[in-house]
């Protein structure tokens, strides 16, 4: 597919415009709902950017997995661990965003002198275009079998590792033997958070205590 | 045939001001979910490197869309585990401020 280069300039310059303003916005937002929806927009422009380098099929895996998974949940633990609190000032803020803007400002410099000053190789190759998707498949098939199968195990161990950290309720009882079970290392038992506690204010900075 | 139209630089220029972006959003965030999404923020930047790469250095081994495609399968998981952790420090400090998050504090 091939699209006129004035196109593909003026599809850049809005994508990346959009990329630059929705990450600042991510980033500087106060409200934490509005960057979570900002992050799927800026999502979804990097995918763009991928159908402008002629690679459909990772565009496609972008706004699956990023805008239709990750994004989703983020919402939901943005739902999960909705308080509104005011977060108490801690002295030396704007000495810190200083030196941490300034820090980035200079890796941004570094970054962009780094691309402009070195010697790409360019023009390189001819992209294969419309026969990238064939091309990763055989990739995936022949010479990186062993990360793709890796992938899959670390997929697992992520959805069991995020099952078991996440979870609230166990057993309290083996369900084969019926003996109680003790599953303390995994999670004590705990007081609901949605009742209604008394004095909230002075123990949120302690540990909750376990409900034994 | 779009190694004309759009020069390699813009898409690194691009990506080095999603990294900086996310960097500093890494360190500033109060709340721990800005924290993840500016991890997320960064991840991208680095794969449109990638994919910057793949399309004008490499087009024939598109080496760099496979590396993307596992840097996402790696995103996904983090993401994953990464909101659970969350979720077990809300349960336990009932807040989400990262101030507050100082039981390792030397």
């Amino acid at each position: 597919m091939t699209i006129a280069s004035t196109t593909q300039q003026i599809c850049f310059l809005v994508l990346s415009t959009t990329l630059a303003l929705g990450s600042l916005a991510v980033v500087l937002l106060p409200n934490i709902v509005y960057s979570a929806f900002l992050l799927g927009g800026v999502f979804l422009s990097v995918a763009g950017l991928y159908l402008l380098l002629n690679a459909s099929f990772v565009a496609a895996a972008q706004v699956l997995v990023y805008v239709g998974a990750v994004n989703v949940l983020i919402l939901f633990a943005i739902m999960l661990v909705n308080k509104r609190e005011d977060l108490g000032a801690i002295p030396g803020l704007l000495l810190r965003r200083i030196l941490s803007g300034s820090v980035c400002a200079g890796l941004f410099a570094l970054l962009l002198r780094v691309a402009f000053t070195t010697h790409w190789a360019l023009p390189g190759p001819v992209p294969v275009g419309e026969d990238a998707t064939i091309r990763i498949g055989e990739h995936f098939f022949s010479d990186y079998l062993l990360p793709f199968e890796l992938a899959s195990v670390l997929l697992l161990m992520a959805m069991i590792g995020a099952i078991v950290l996440a979870r609230r309720d166990v057993f309290s009882t083996d369900v084969i033997t019926g003996e109680p079970a003790d599953q303390g290392l995994l999670e004590k038992a705990r007081t609901p958070l949605l009742l209604e506690r008394r004095g909230a204010g002075s123990s949120t900075t302690t540990l909750a205590e376990p409900r034994s | 045939m779009n190694s004309s139209a759009i020069p390699l630089q813009a898409f690194l220029a691009v990506a080095a001001l999603l990294f900086c972006t996310g960097v500093w959003g890494l360190i500033n965030s109060r709340n721990a979910v800005r924290v993840l999404m500016s991890i997320e923020l960064m991840l991208n930047a680095v794969n449109i490197n990638l994919m910057a790469f793949s399309s004008y250095l490499d087009g024939q081994l598109i080496r760099g869309q496979v590396f993307a495609i596992f840097v996402i399968t790696v995103a996904a998981a983090e993401a994953a585990v990464g909101l659970a952790i969350l979720l077990s420090l809300y349960r336990n400090r009932e807040t989400v401020d990262m101030e507050k998050f100082n039981l390792l504090r030397w």
